[in-house]
């Protein structure tokens, strides 16, 4: 696999970025877009627009067809079983309030318990929270250990008789941590509980399979896939979209609309309310389509290739302290310096065209119990080189300069 | 733009070893600040005399060298001044960052209004504008005796 030719597919890179050449360390943010789900999107406003599944027209027709595509894309790329259990939606973020809603209006009752763990991202704690205020049920976070891990026994100690949900990261933004998700959703289904999986992380990075892994509800983000912003995809297995009220009302997910009741739509019309983001959605094909080009066992393997340099490389710079050291880990690497906060690192490596992250990452929960209010972190994408590393790691020690430490 | 404007000599010492850091026991008017973008807090202290001075000022916090020095320099410059010229100074101190290249006011000496101007590199930087601006915001917010936790995000 020859990284140089598939960087080459990413416009980004093409040009300067305030003189200097673009060293992208911040793909667990938002992933750089190749030239083909750009041109995608340009092609569909200028020769294929219409909207979907509504009118007749040759078009709409043609349009419908392409929005449908992508799910049946996205179906096997994570291994679904029924097309109809992909729900498109705005973002993961989207994708875990459409489940804590519904599920929480039907479900969830005072003093019921969701479970989430420390290491959850703002998205996947917020939602249940506003069910905390609104229901009285309450949240109980699984700890993580040492290492920065949630193992199946921190899950296993927080169940109680009153757990109706258990939701949680496949792959920790911070620590990189990959939690065993099969071992956690075996348990809790043995004790009746459903699992949503927060996959943002996971999907662009990992196999992942529906039907092996066997969760009741799975998010994804679209712009972290090198796709387009404002899509992304909830995986429900077909019992709970049926079994669930919807989530938005609006055209395109009824039934028969009368004064005296509606009915809803079949799925999965009945949770995509309203004019949908077509263009991203018939765009975000493309960006399946490349990953599944380059194929994600390559991309694995490349990321974990970059990731064993990244923390060879910054543990032998003694002064970068790396947080968590989990056996099974994804292409995140967050890390502090003594003595320089992660905003003065983030804006004196920008200086030098590389971008990283710093702050709480959505994480707060997780940096309180770090005794942190934020880090620096650097994240891989397929794009990313050993080259990349080394430059991070150079500009690094420009800060300890900058800021005279040794 | 050079980094060595912004991360200069004055900022990297107040950034380290912040002056008037700490809480003292007879203030009588306090406001925190909190940017949500990083979590940095602060919270200001100060006394205003029956003459409307301000006795002493110092703050808490924890954040970046930008937002520790800025803290810091701040405590040093309204320290003795009187409340109405602590807000013009704010006005002034917030124009120079966001727009102008200079200091207006009449209340600063020469050699403090050059100290207050090694903060204006952050200008270059618009995602740290708010570093350097969260404890003045927060001063103001204190000499309001407004109850609310001043928030960069508006």
């Amino acid at each position: 696999m020859n990284i140089e030719n598939i960087k080459k597919e990413f416009p980004i890179f093409d040009d300067k970025v305030q003189n200097n050449d673009l060293v992208y360390l911040d793909s667990a943010n938002s992933a750089q877009k190749p030239k083909m789900v750009v041109d995608r999107i340009y092609d569909f406003y200028t020769k294929e627009f219409s909207n979907v599944g509504r009118s007749v027209h040759y078009l709409a027709v043609a349009a419908t067809n392409l929005y449908e595509n992508t799910r049946t894309t996205v179906q096997k790329y994570i291994n679904a079983k029924d097309k109809n259990e992909i729900v498109f939606t705005k973002g993961a973020t989207e994708a875990i309030n459409l489940v804590a809603n519904t599920y929480g209006q039907k479900y969830l009752n005072e003093g019921d318990e969701v479970l989430i763990t420390e290491l959850e991202h703002h998205s996947n704690y917020v939602p249940w929270h506003f069910l905390r205020k609104a229901k009285n049920i309450k949240i109980k976070f699984a700890e993580i250990n040492n290492e920065g891990e949630i193992t199946l026994e921190s899950i296993k100690e927080k169940i109680t008789s009153k757990t109706k949900i258990i939701s949680i990261t496949h792959l920790s933004n911070v620590t990189g941590a990959i939690l065993p998700i099969k071992e956690i959703v075996n348990l809790a289904h043995s004790k009746n509980i459903p699992v949503l999986v927060d996959g943002c992380q996971s999907a662009p990075h990992l196999k992942i399979d529906m039907q092996d892994l066997d969760c009741d509800f799975y998010a994804i983000s679209g712009h972290k896939m090198y796709g387009p912003t404002g899509i992304g995809v909830l995986y429900a297995k077909k019992k709970w979209l049926e079994d669930l009220p919807p989530y938005q009302g609006g055209g395109g997910m009824i039934g028969e609309v009368k004064k005296e009741g509606i009915s809803y739509g079949d799925l999965p019309n009945k949770y995509e309310a309203g004019t949908m983001a077509t263009a991203q959605v018939i765009a975000f094909n493309e960006s399946i389509k490349f990953i599944q080009k380059v194929g994600i066992e390559n991309i694995e393997k490349h990321e974990k290739e970059l990731m064993n340099y990244g923390l060879e490389t910054l543990r032998k710079n003694n002064s970068v302290n790396i947080i968590g050291n989990p056996k099974e880990r994804g292409g995140v690497i967050s890390f502090t310096i003594e003595g320089i906060h992660p905003h003065d690192i983030a804006t004196i490596l920008d200086e030098d065209g590389v971008a990283i992250r710093a702050g709480h990452h959505c994480c707060q929960i997780l940096h309180d119990k770090l005794k942190l209010t934020s880090t620096a972190r650097a994240s891989f994408g397929i794009y990313n080189t050993k080259d990349d590393i080394d430059k991070l790691n150079k500009s690094l020690e420009n800060c300890k300069k900058i800021f005279n430490l040794k | 733009m050079n980094l060595k404007e912004l991360y200069q000599e004055i900022i990297l010492d107040h950034g380290k070893n912040p002056r008037n850091l700490g809480k003292f026991d007879n203030y009588n008017k306090d406001a925190k600040g909190h940017n949500p973008l990083c979590g940095d807090d602060v919270h200001v202290y100060l006394r205003l005399n029956e003459n409307k001075k301000v006795d002493d000022i110092t703050f808490e916090g924890k954040g970046c060298a930008i937002s520790m020095a800025s803290a810091s320099i701040m405590t040093e410059m309204v320290r003795g001044k009187e409340e109405i010229e602590v807000k013009e100074i704010i006005t002034d101190f917030l124009k120079m960052i966001k727009e102008k290249d200079e200091l207006n006011n009449n209340i600063l000496k020469e050699d403090e209004k050059t100290k207050l101007m090694s903060l204006s590199g952050v200008k270059q930087y618009p995602m740290r504008v708010k570093c350097a601006t969260l404890s003045w915001h927060t001063l103001s917010s204190a000499l309001e005796n407004s109850q609310e936790v001043v928030k960069t995000e508006k």
